[in-house]
């Protein structure tokens, strides 16, 4: 038995909680009720709410990605744009005809699954893809009827919270649980912590930096989170090369490399790797001298660690601030160097366009390098690879520890399954090379799990035709969710008691199963309790 | 089962508190109870079946000195609104004592001045001040002394049955059982009136000889009968006609329980004064508040020390009070009011399909409720099979019929559930006890009069308060028509 001053219910520590903890747990507690709610909605409330947030959500796409750059000061706003749109009416199209709600039925494997949401998410979003992050976080809970909670980045609050706002709006106007789409407006590390390690919060979605997602999986709590990238990509001399060159320089300077999945090091076979330079430098990269190169290195990495004022900057300021002479235009600094080890610090992870160039002998020894761009950091995330020979690219495949190639296309849209057929997404799952729970791109799918009703497998035991039962299982709402708190005798409180009596009075009629006869069994005393408040009256 | 005698073994394993205050046993405790505090008090509670002696608290829990956890929705009418020892309000009072104390009443201070801004920024227009009692009777005085300073008029009207309160004026606006016992009744200067009797209201406002309307939003120890739609508005509308002070008593509607901090702002009316008091501090240091009019705030200029009370105003009351005030205005606190609202009266509604005959009434605004049985005696039963069941839940004082139930704000949707379950359990069980001792229900449809309440009194109950409360009529929720009558067995109680 415990007693004393710091036991009670909401934690220990109660002398010691930073500021703004108790507010995030009290929307982690809004946000349960909300999820409980939402966990009964049927198949095509869900839509509607979906279309309402994503339409909110393109509305405001331009503005907010102005606003993102304004904020953090990087990343480029017709890119912000794009990526706002991909994540918002552009994730709806892509899970088109998906259903992550309706109650499935395999009659052959004598299995019925019930989709069954995680309840409360708690959303980290990164600074680097702010609004298009919190869109899609905030989309993937709706798509399952999650609650979610967002923790943005600090140096993207403001967009961010205004991000979260207009999706939470539309969605309860049409319909959603209040407070199923809530935000933090003041994040912390210490909030951090606190909202992660509640156990309130169903699963952490993590996306960040090492630390916050190192954080979430010692939080207690289910997590997904992913990490860092630090994106090999390898050209061959089987390579269109022009093709080639001109979809790294577009996808290394898309949104000024702020995408995890922007190529870091590009390794090129030498037979090909001057007409590549050169096709390169036509597309608009910069070939940077030895010396251009040692100032570029020290700009990005002073005193060997990487200083994250140059995130999402773009060429030509970069440039400017190493004292690089370099044309108008320019897209991309390409900076060669030998070998691929620690100690290189252009071998690691640069989020600005910033692309590191390594000449290697044969494809044998680039995807050894391709290897060793990972061993630095990057595990799991992405790689590239520019080839014609099915050979090498199953090779690279097979031998880089990464989830994800994107193959004769640009990394940064590529392994976001923007460009590819890779579920869109803004979270790359790193798997077990990256220390992840998720192997794969972010998907609603990782939001929810099913109950599965299993029947016995002898073929002499039958199982009923269920399918007709399924649709009774989830439920429109009746009126706003919850019910203003009407004093029990007026008007208005008998008009929500009506349409609840109504509502389910609506709902398809089904042949006798275990689920509609409990159905009509509410009916009935709701019908029963109208009729005697009526009587009453 | 308890043991209703309340007694314990010998040599029982007893909580660090109970040592430190040198009990060796809940029997202990209850002899000395009876011995050095009140004995009346101690043996109702015996005699009832609630033995209880609070030992732990923590949250919605509480939990007897026998070990037993209850959920807890009488909390004090309100006080235990956040849930007992909200980690919020300890840490803050525990913090501010290593600053403040009570401090000293004549002096402007820091945290009175914090919370009174505080507390005319939540409250409906039309308040700018706040004097400050140490309890909640005490803040009613203040406002009664206030209307009468104001008005220049002696009369204040209340309801029959009204509670606001044993200090020496609110008593007077009471049930005559507490304030004859004191000789404290004053019919002249406080008529009573039937509620939701707007022609009563009227008669007792036309001669203009009354300072002002005291009016619970919701009458709680009575059982929360709701007010007719638009009944208080037709109150307000006939103060200003006759020109009263509209006093709105929100100590147990206030603070998000209707699920707006105000109840009063549901209908839309400017009190003249509001009294806020109970859960105001979070349940961890008495402190009580009147909001003022600028109207009625004038003797705070004419004469500051017009009302002087040492504790009132206590500043470690005051930043209690803060906390509380901040953690009820929170959006998220008002959500999920909401949701509790919602839920715990669908899942009320589902138990009243099961025993319509029984529990024949669900009195609800927000978390504000009241359930009401086809027996005189019925919330007594239905409080007694709670108990065992693990919820503490109390009759009303004024009306035993009605269970008062109360969930906290901050309950959480398993601890809905649970109490849902467990309600519906002890419902059913004190359905059996009553049919027991010889009630016959079953008639699907309500009973428009209550049945006489000699015929079936709970054994344990008896000699309680089997009062002639049966002499009222009861049209349907709230609507009652409450015939004044003494009540016989009250002095068993009180003696
Ligand atoms: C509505 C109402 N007003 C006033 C009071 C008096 O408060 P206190 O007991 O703090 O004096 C009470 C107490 O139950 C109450 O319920």
């Amino acid at each position: 038995m415990t007693s004393g001053l710091l036991d009670g219910p909401f934690g220990d520590a109660v002398l010691t909680e930073p500021a703004g903890v108790p507010r995030g747990r009290a929307m982690l507690e809004r946000a349960e009720w909300a999820a409980r709610a939402f966990a009964r909605y049927d198949a095509a409330t869900v839509d509607r709410i979906l279309s309402a947030a994503a339409a909110a959500g393109a509305a405001h796409a331009d503005e907010f990605a102005r606003r993102a750059v304004e904020e953090t000061g990087f990343g480029v706003a017709e890119h912000k744009r794009l990526k706002n749109l991909a994540c918002s009416t552009g994730l709806l199209e892509a899970y088109a005809g998906h259903d992550f709600v309706s109650v499935r039925v395999d009659h052959e494997a004598k299995i019925v699954e019930i989709p069954r949401p995680a309840g409360v998410v708690l959303a980290l979003t990164p600074s680097t893809n702010p609004v298009a992050t919190v869109y899609f976080k905030i989309l993937l809970a709706l798509m399952t009827r999650n609650a979610v909670v967002v923790c943005p980045h600090p140096l993207a609050r403001s967009v961010c919270a205004d991000a979260a706002r207009i999706m939470a709006e539309a969605a309860v106007a049409a319909g959603a649980p209040d407070g199923c789409v809530q935000w933090v407006d003041e994040p912390s590390v210490p909030l951090l912590n606190a909202l992660m390690s509640d156990e309130r919060t169903d699963v952490v979605v993590a996306t960040g930096g090492v630390q916050v997602v190192r954080a979430a999986y010692r939080s207690g709590n289910p997590a997904i989170g992913v990490g860092p990238g630090n994106v090999p990509v390898l050209v061959d001399a089987t390579a269109d090369l022009a093709a080639a060159a001109r979809r790294i320089v577009d996808s290394k300077s898309f949104d000024n490399s702020v995408l995890c999945t922007n190529e870091s090091v590009l390794v090129v076979e030498e037979a090909c790797a001057d007409t590549l330079v050169t096709a390169l430098r036509r597309a608009g990269a910069h070939l940077l001298t030895e010396d251009e190169r040692d100032r570029v290195r020290d700009l990005l990495f002073p005193g060997g660690v990487f200083d994250t004022s140059c995130v999402g900057r773009d060429a030509v300021t970069l440039a400017g601030r190493a004292g690089v002479r370099v044309p108008a235009g320019t897209r991309v600094l390409l900076a060669p160097f030998d070998l691929v080890v620690p100690e290189e610090p252009l071998a690691r992870e640069k989020l600005c366009p910033v692309l590191g160039l390594v000449r290697v002998p044969t494809v044998r020894s680039g995807i050894d390098t391709a290897r060793a761009v990972l061993r630095i950091s990057g595990a799991g995330h992405s790689a590239a690879v520019h080839s014609t020979d099915p050979a090498t690219i199953l090779a690279f495949g097979a031998a880089v520890r990464v989830l994800r190639v994107s193959v004769n296309t640009g990394a940064s849209l590529g392994g976001s399954g923007l460009e590819t057929n890779l579920a869109p997404t803004m979270t790359i799952g790193t798997g077990f090379f990256g220390r992840s729970s998720v192997g794969e791109n972010l998907e609603p799918r990782h939001l929810v799990n099913h109950t599965r009703l299993a029947w016995n497998a002898d073929p002499g035991v039958g199982m009923p035709d269920v399918a007709a039962a399924t649709g009774s299982a989830w439920a429109p709402p009746t009126g706003p969710v919850p019910a203003y708190p009407h004093a029990s005798n007026t008007a208005e409180a008998a008009d929500v008691l009506r349409a609840a009596v109504a509502g389910a009075a609506a709902a398809p009629r089904e042949p006798v199963t275990a689920e509609s006869a409990d159905l009509r069994e509410e009916v009935r005393r709701m019908v029963v309790a109208e009729l005697r408040r009526i009587v009453e009256g | 089962m308890t043991d209703s005698t309340g007694a314990a073994g010998a040599g029982e394993q007893v909580s660090a508190a109970a040592e430190q205050l040198g009990f060796s046993s809940k029997a202990d405790v209850l002899a000395k109870s009876q011995e050095f505090w009140n004995p009346g008090k101690t043996r109702f509670w015996m005699g009832t079946g609630v033995d209880l002696v609070i030992d732990r608290r923590e949250g919605y829990y509480l939990y007897d000195m026998s070990g037993r956890r209850l959920i807890d929705v009488h909390l004090n009418g309100g006080t235990y609104n956040l849930g007992h020892r909200n980690p919020e309000v300890v840490r803050a009072v525990t913090a501010a004592m290593g600053h403040f104390d009570i401090g000293n009443h004549h002096f402007p201070s820091m945290a009175r001045t914090a919370l009174a801004e505080a507390l005319v920024r939540s409250a409906p227009p039309g308040l700018t001040k706040v004097v400050y009692g140490s309890g909640g009777g005490e803040a009613i005085d203040i406002a009664l002394k206030t209307a009468r300073h104001v008005t220049k008029k002696r009369k204040i009207v209340s309801i029959i049955k009204a509670y606001h309160g044993h200090t020496g004026l609110a008593v007077a606006t009471g049930d005559e059982r507490f304030s004859e016992l004191f000789l404290a009744d004053r019919p002249e200067e406080f008529p009573h009136v039937p509620f939701n009797d707007l022609a009563a209201m009227e008669e007792a406002l036309r001669g203009r000889d009354v300072a002002a309307v005291i009016m619970e939003t919701i009458p709680a120890t009575y059982g929360f009968p709701l007010p007719e739609p638009g009944y208080l508005e037709a109150v307000k509308a006939l103060c200003e006609q006759y020109d009263a002070l509209y006093i709105a008593d929100e100590v147990q509607t206030g603070l998000m329980r209707t699920g707006e901090l105000w109840g009063i702002t549901k209908h839309g009316i400017a009190p003249d004064i509001l009294v806020t008091g109970k859960g105001i501090s979070g349940g961890m240091y008495p402190i009580a508040a009147v909001l003022l009019s600028e109207r009625c705030a004038g003797w705070l200029t004419e004469d500051g020390f017009g009302h002087i009370s040492t504790f009132g105003g206590a500043e470690l009351g005051c930043i209690a009070a803060l906390k509380a005030l901040e953690i009820c205005s929170r959006p998220e606190t008002r959500s999920m009011v909401h949701y509790i609202s919602d839920a715990v009266g669908r899942g009320l509604r589902d138990i009243q399909d099961t025993y319509p005959d029984w529990f024949v009434g669900i009195r609800q605004n927000g978390v504000v409720m009241g359930l009401e049985f086809d027996h005189p005696q019925g919330a007594t039963y239905v409080m007694r099979r709670l108990y065992e069941g693990g919820v503490w839940a109390i009759f009303s004082t004024l009306d035993p019929r009605v269970l008062q139930y109360k969930p906290g704000i901050l309950l959480s949707a398993d601890q809905c559930e649970e109490l849902l379950m467990r309600t519906a359990t002890a419902i059913g069980r004190a359905r059996d006890d009553a049919a027991r001792d010889g009630w016959r229900g079953g008639s699907p449809a309500r009973r428009t009069t209550a049945v006489p309440a000699a015929a079936a009194v709970p054994p344990a109950a008896s000699g309680v308060s089997a009062d002639a409360d049966g002499a009222f009529v009861t049209t349907r929720n709230g609507r009652r028509v409450p015939v004044r009558t003494t009540v016989p067995v009250r002095k068993a109680v009180t003696r």
